[in-house]
């Protein structure tokens, strides 16, 4: 493999992760980014089960990208998805009831985050089943990354704790709005505007940067 | 498709059906594959925990309850001690005290709310009443349907629900039914979450099928299921 081939593939990789992360960049799948990131332990079960939805159809999607008549093609890969979601359900019943209760019905809408389905279509279906995989693994840490963030900050305000480790004292009085769907939103909120802030601040530097260089 | 489009090549050709429905046939196999051996590697974990899970519930609906036996009732309504985890039977658990006395029975009821709804109930053979209550598992919609597992003026209901048996007939009395929010005036009515209707009126259903189809049967074996206790 040459220089800038693996270079290319270890792009594909992080353009989910930062560039265009696909909640604070592209504000895809807030169905499940708003609903269930009320405590960390919630994100992180939530983000680890559309990672493997995410990972296995992207690599499936990729398989039978050549041989799927575009007619049917979308209809193949919400079969291809909704079959791992199945999955994934049966395996959280058989790790964790209360996890399993706490994401309830959110575990069987990951066959409607858009996430996924976009992947699929937008990449997957034309990209090798390397390259598809890549891309999905990257979006998906960007995705866990943009739950565990909402979830962290929803749940130290609106519970003071962090994964259920109580963090600031017997004194502490928690902010329940947070927990409750209104502060979904606020938490969301801050989190793009602090995300659009970075952007702008580098993209005000990188023309300065040409400015002096012309 | 229009003459003009396939004379200026702008569309591919069409495949043909039987191409469609091969590559939807053949991914559909393999999708089913998977899911069936998925399914057949975690069911007896899940099993396991499921057990688990309603072994606590039944001693926290039977408070006081030092130990549980599982029975079954069967379509006939013939009482089974301890039956098999695939048995096509309605399961009950009998609770008892220190000294093997009964405390009362956790009945497992199941029906249609939005989804499928699995319940426990806390039925006193003594006072002839349901004392106890718990949804099990529970997929209606959050923040409206679910308020069935936490509402606590629904679930205060269920700390006296009348369920007297006909000694004559052997069949419930008064039917439990559920009623519109605010209206309860009798023992055995339902008091419904207003904006959470269906599921409410599911909860109702459930019990009154299972009250009626059980209880008798319960009732006509409730030496055995004593006796079971101070052995």
């Amino acid at each position: 493999m040459s220089e800038s081939s693996s270079n290319r593939d270890i792009q594909v990789l992080l353009n989910g992760i930062w560039k265009e992360n696909p909640v604070f960049v592209q504000v895809l799948g807030m169905c499940p980014t708003l609903a269930v990131t009320n405590s960390v332990r919630n994100a992180i079960a939530m983000g680890v089960s559309t990672v493997f939805v995410l990972v296995m159809s992207s690599m499936l999607v990729a398989m039978v990208r050549k041989i799927v008549p575009k007619q049917v093609r979308i209809a193949t890969y919400i079969l291809i998805i909704s079959t791992f979601v199945t999955i994934v359900d049966y395996v959280i019943k058989a790790v964790s009831i209360p996890v399993y209760k706490a994401l309830g019905p959110f575990i069987a809408l990951i066959v409607v985050n858009c996430i996924i389905l976009g992947r699929a279509e937008a990449f997957a279906s034309k990209n090798t089943v390397y390259r598809s995989v890549l891309d999905a693994i990257g979006m998906g840490i960007g995705f866990c990354i943009a739950l565990v963030c909402l979830g962290g900050v929803r749940e130290l305000l609106g519970n003071g704790s962090f994964l259920g480790v109580p963090l600031f004292g017997p004194y502490y009085e928690p902010w329940v709005i947070f927990l409750l769907p209104s502060g979904g939103f606020f938490t969301l909120g801050a989190w793009l505007l602090a995300f659009s802030l970075i952007k702008e601040r580098k993209a005000r530097r990188a023309a300065q940067e040409q400015e002096q260089s012309v | 498709m229009s003459e003009s489009s396939v004379q200026a090549g702008a569309l591919p050709k069409a495949p043909s059906g039987v191409s469609m429905i091969v590559v939807m046939t053949s991914v559909a196999t393999v999708c089913g594959l998977l899911i069936v051996t998925a399914f057949q590697a975690t069911k007896g974990a899940i099993e396991h925990n499921v057990a688990t899970i309603t072994q606590e519930s039944v001693l926290e609906i039977l408070p006081g309850a030092a130990r549980q036996i599982p029975f079954g009732v069967d379509a006939a309504g013939a009482v089974v001690r301890e039956p098999a985890a695939d048995a096509d039977v309605s399961r009950i658990y009998a609770g008892y005290d220190e000294s093997g006395a009964l405390l009362g029975i956790a009945i497992e009821g199941r029906g249609q709310g939005w989804n499928e709804l699995k319940i426990l109930y806390a039925y006193s053979p003594d006072r002839q009443c349901i004392f106890g209550f718990k949804v099990l598992e529970c997929r209606e919609t959050p923040g409206v349907g679910d308020k069935i597992t936490t509402q606590e003026d629904f679930l205060a209901n269920f700390k006296e629900l009348d369920a007297t048996l006909d000694p004559a007939t052997q069949s419930p009395v008064h039917p439990i039914v559920t009623v519109k929010h605010g209206t309860k005036k009798d023992k055995w009515e339902i008091d419904a979450i207003s904006g959470a209707t269906i599921s409410s009126k599911a909860i109702g259903r459930i019990l009154q099928e299972s009250t009626t189809r059980l209880l008798p049967a319960i009732t006509g074996h409730l030496d055995e299921i004593r006796k079971a206790g101070a052995a």
